[in-house]
């Protein structure tokens, strides 16, 4: 028992907060403030129309309620929704960047200088959802792909937005998407030419600083015919005591040949071992695959008090695949409902779905996803394999698996197991003089290994931290 | 659906003015409570998540008569093939709804096997006990049977008894001047470590609409052993809504087959309460469809205390344009530790048009527990197909074989001969080949 003291009594590492002098939006939600932000992000007249086309559909719409969580639902004209760090300018060297936000990404241990000459990692930095930072632009510049913040491709790339934003993720698509389309203020917008292998690892890093303000952060990404490209994705924010939002967007279209990985760790703010504040995490998440086109999601959630995210794919061309490898550790009061959507469309469609879900203390996790088989895809194949482990008797683990299929020649397979730690497990690793701490660290990373070896190799050590962190100790 | 929900709100104003003395008994309390649910809660909708893929609407849209006419008779010789056997069992046979003696064989020796109606008149003390304590009558289709609950099957078997014979129950409906509605309502209460044996059948006989929403409730105190086997083979113009509850006490062990070849709509809702230690509940079915029939199979297991078993496995083939609902769910409640749990559902579809929704959940709030469920989808093995045309066997047959070695898991526990061999020539019927499958 003393054990499980310990773990509660584990920190949230990344729980500072940044004094930056802040632009705040009044609170509230209106089609003025609408205004106000397209206003200021100085948007062409098409982008407003598509925000206010939004926002009167999310007028109409209710909050979801069917997913396994519970959770006082926001306040949402008691929400900011716009926060951007002051004096932010275009930034071309790091020398720009205001110091005290440099002395936060140290704090992140995401050295922006470090890491651009060190690891090569592209990093488009997002904090209170305005982008601040974009290293290496001008060098993938030279080989023709785009990595900026969205609101600057919207004024520089107008042609590219208009044709593929809201196609993969409508605006009405459901509460949070249509939220999100309507106020959403920063975020990635990628683009990798026909035939080109983005050379390394983009990345964006988001932060929710700024008290009582929501996170709206909308990320596009293009993958044109033949082009591969790898992304990864990291969140964290400050404790606080009242509840933070974030309700993102993410769409990815794979065009013929194209292949895109998409790998998230995502470590929002939890809430403290009383389960007092935390961030809600509302994300819609969806790639399209068209001919011969793969999309992989990778996640590894730890944080959020509230989780509702489902990364999906619409397997729309022949021969495409999609890949859904996710690890969600909830722990104290954490609740997550996550898992993913395979609707395979095209012919020889295949998808694997590997889910791992760890659950201790007064927690629940929850998988939920769909595997659906249409009519017209002829040889579809679909690998699920979903798998809870508890630690500690007050947690919960549901799997809620939706199969439909609609054509003959589908081959589905669903799997299942709920365990705790086996006992034998544990007492080879004693035998051995392993201790029982290590042993479930040992015996949790080798759970998770499936997932965790398809993360890129600087965020599989981080992942793995994190998954120590999260779990010191839970089981006695 | 509303103007037939009316029709039924009113006609439980002039079922309640027939009952007379009754009124006074606590189970007709059960009926009013029951009413208000239903006319709060109405039928059952797709936006409901339950009935996601199982539309009531074209069903309820027509009209039914409540009350069926008056009785038809039936000779032992128009339905001798329904039966098991002539003799060797213990019948209740209803027609319309309406108890049929002369085709019944009940006892009173021993153990009670009669109808719910005598129940209600002779053992209101296992009535009031039992009735309406066990079914889910916050269901609203559970809760307008309890309002109208009047007929049906009643087994009452005390300690340490075992029934010699299966016992067999049989709803026949005819044609009358209207599609008939009928609400069955069975009470099977088993005894400490005492044994019983049920086949239960619903059987069209007419050209018109049928709706069998029928509601049973099995209470196995410890040590019971039950096996109950549900036959639904019915006519493309009948319905069934079955919801079965059972309640299971300290080392009690009930197993329920649900066999689904035919119907219009078949929901079958069969929920099992693990209340002691050491139940054991064991869960079969097969459903073999064609044409444009659909089976929706809801079943939740709950295990409510430590150290008990449940083992389910589902199989499903399904060909034209069937359809096929699976909703599995094993509820493990808090503290409920060494919980073994065990789901299985693995169907084959033969044809384009035919589709599969399946959902097998696990909702779980205890740690140490041992819970999984597979469930696949798929097609005839084409290598072992190859293997048997090659040695001479036709390709109807070679698959029908195929087909028999898939469910097979799912019959080989039953006991009964007579009921294997029957399952064996409905199989054979079903998937159209002249093959003997008592192998």
């Amino acid at each position: 028992m003393d054990i499980l003291e310990k773990v509660t009594n584990s920190d949230y590492k990344y729980g500072f907060y940044t004094k930056i002098d802040s632009d705040k939006a009044p609170k509230g939600l209106n089609e003025d403030i609408i205004r106000f932000i397209s206003a200021k992000k100085e948007e062409p007249e098409w982008m407003l129309e598509w925000r206010l086309d939004a926002f009167r559909q999310w007028q109409k719409m209710e909050e979801p309620n069917w997913a396994h969580v519970k959770y006082q639902k926001p306040d949402y004209q008691d929400i900011s929704y716009y926060s951007a760090p002051k004096k932010k300018k275009s930034l071309d060297s790091l020398d720009e960047v205001d110091p005290e936000l440099l002395k936060t990404f140290e704090k992140l241990g995401i050295s922006l200088d470090e890491q651009k000459r060190l690891t090569g990692v592209a990093v488009d930095v997002v904090v209170d959802s305005v982008s601040v930072k974009t290293t290496f632009r001008e060098k993938l510049a030279e080989m023709g792909i785009i990595f900026c913040a969205i609101s600057d491709a919207v004024k520089e790339y107008p042609e590219l937005v208009k044709k593929y934003i809201g196609t993969v993720v409508p605006k009405g698509d459901n509460f949070f998407a249509a939220l999100n389309s309507a106020v959403f203020t920063d975020g990635s917008f990628c683009y990798i030419p026909k035939g080109v292998k983005c050379p390394m690892e983009l990345s964006t890093y988001f932060r929710i600083n700024e008290a009582g303000t929501g996170q709206f952060e909308r990320t596009l990404l293009i993958a044109d015919e033949g082009s591969y490209v790898s992304y990864l994705e990291g969140c964290t924010a400050p404790m606080r005591d009242e509840n933070q939002l974030h309700a993102a967007v993410v769409e990815l279209v794979a065009l013929d040949d194209a292949e895109i990985k998409y790998s998230t760790v995502q470590n929002w703010y939890p809430g403290n071992k009383e389960g007092k504040g935390g961030v809600f995490n509302f994300v819609t998440k969806r790639g399209i695959c068209e001919r011969n086109a793969k999309i992989s999601w990778t996640q590894v959630e730890t944080g959020s008090a509230v989780t509702w995210k489902y990364p999906s794919c619409i397997l729309k061309g022949d021969n495409s695949i999609g890949e859904f490898y996710s690890v969600a550790v909830t722990n104290n009061y954490q609740q997550a409902d996550t898992g993913t959507k395979m609707i395979h469309l095209g012919r020889n469609t295949k998808s694997t779905i590997i889910s791992k879900g760890i659950c201790a203390g007064n927690s629940e996790g929850s998988y939920r996803g769909l595997v659906k088989i249409g009519p017209r895809a002829q040889n579809a194949r679909n690998f699920s394999e979903c798998d809870s482990l508890l630690m500690g008797n007050a947690c919960g683990s549901h799997t809620f698996p939706y199969i439909e299929i609609k054509n003959k020649s589908a081959k589905v397979e669903h799997e299942a197991t709920t365990s705790k730690i086996g006992e034998d497990q544990l007492f080879y690793c004693n035998q051995r003089g392993i201790p029982t701490e290590e042993a479930i660290a040992l015996i949790v990373n080798g759970y998770c290994k499936d997932v965790l070896n398809q993360l890129p190799m600087e965020f599989a050590v981080e992942a793995q931290k994190l998954l120590e962190v999260s779990l010191e100790g839970s089981v006695g | 659906m509303d103007v037939f929900k009316d029709k039924l709100l009113s006609s439980f104003i002039v079922f309640e003015n027939q009952l007379n003395g009754q009124k006074k008994q606590p189970f007709h309390q059960k009926r009013r409570e029951a009413i208000d649910v239903f006319e709060v809660k109405g039928f059952p909708t797709v936006k409901d998540e339950e009935w996601k893929y199982t539309n009531l609407k074209p069903l309820f849209n027509k009209d039914f008569n409540v009350f069926h006419p008056g009785e038809d008779s039936l000779e032992f010789s128009d339905i001798r093939r329904f039966f098991l056997s002539e003799s060797d069992t213990y019948k209740i046979v209803f027609i319309n709804g309406i108890f049929a003696s002369w085709l019944s064989s009940t006892t009173h020796q021993n153990y009670d096997i009669c109808t719910f109606s005598a129940a209600l008149e002779n053992h209101r003390d296992v009535v009031d006990k039992y009735a309406g304590s066990i079914a889910r009558n916050q269901e609203s289709l559970t809760a307008l049977n309890t309002s109208f609950a009047k007929e049906g099957a009643f087994i009452n078997i005390p300690d340490g008894k075992v029934v010699d014979r299966p016992i067999e129950v049989l709803y026949f409906t005819t044609d009358s001047d209207n599609n008939t509605f009928i609400q069955p309502r069975n009470l099977v209460v088993v005894g400490k470590n005492a044994e019983c044996c049920i086949v239960e059948r619903h059987q069209s006989l007419g050209k018109q609409l049928t709706v069998n929403n029928s509601v049973t409730e099995v209470m196995a105190h410890a040590g019971a052993q039950v096996t109950y086997h549900k036959i639904q083979n019915d006519d493309d113009n009948a319905s069934l809504i079955d919801s079965t509850t059972i309640k299971q006490e300290r080392d009690s062990k009930v197993t329920v087959h649900t066999f689904s070849f035919g119907g219009k709509i078949t929901r079958n809702n069969l929920e099992f309460d693990l209340t002691e230690a050491g139940a054991e509940a064991y869960l079969y079915g097969v459903s073999i469809l064609d044409k444009r029939q659909l089976v929706d199979n809801h079943t939740i297991v709950n295990h409510m205390v430590p150290n008990c078993y449940s083992n389910e496995l589902y199989k499903g083939i399904y060909d034209d344009n069937s359809r096929g609902v699976f909703n599995g769910k094993i509820h493990v409640h808090p503290h409920a530790v060494k919980t073994n749990a065990f789901q299985e559902n693995n169907n084959l579809l033969l044809s384009d048009k035919a589709s599969i929704d399946t959902k097998p959940q696990l909702e779980i709030y205890a740690d140490d527990v041992k819970c999984s469920h597979g469930c696949t989808i798929g097609q005839l093995d084409e290598d072992a197909l190859f293997y048997l045309r090659q040695r001479g066997i036709g390709v109807k047959e070679a698959q029908a074989l195929l087909m028999l070695a898939f469910t097979t898991d799912a019959l080989k526990e039953i006991k009964i001969p007579e009921l294997k061999s029957k399952l064996n020539r409905l199989i054979a019927r079903k998937l159209n080949v002249n093959l003997d499958f008592n192998l």
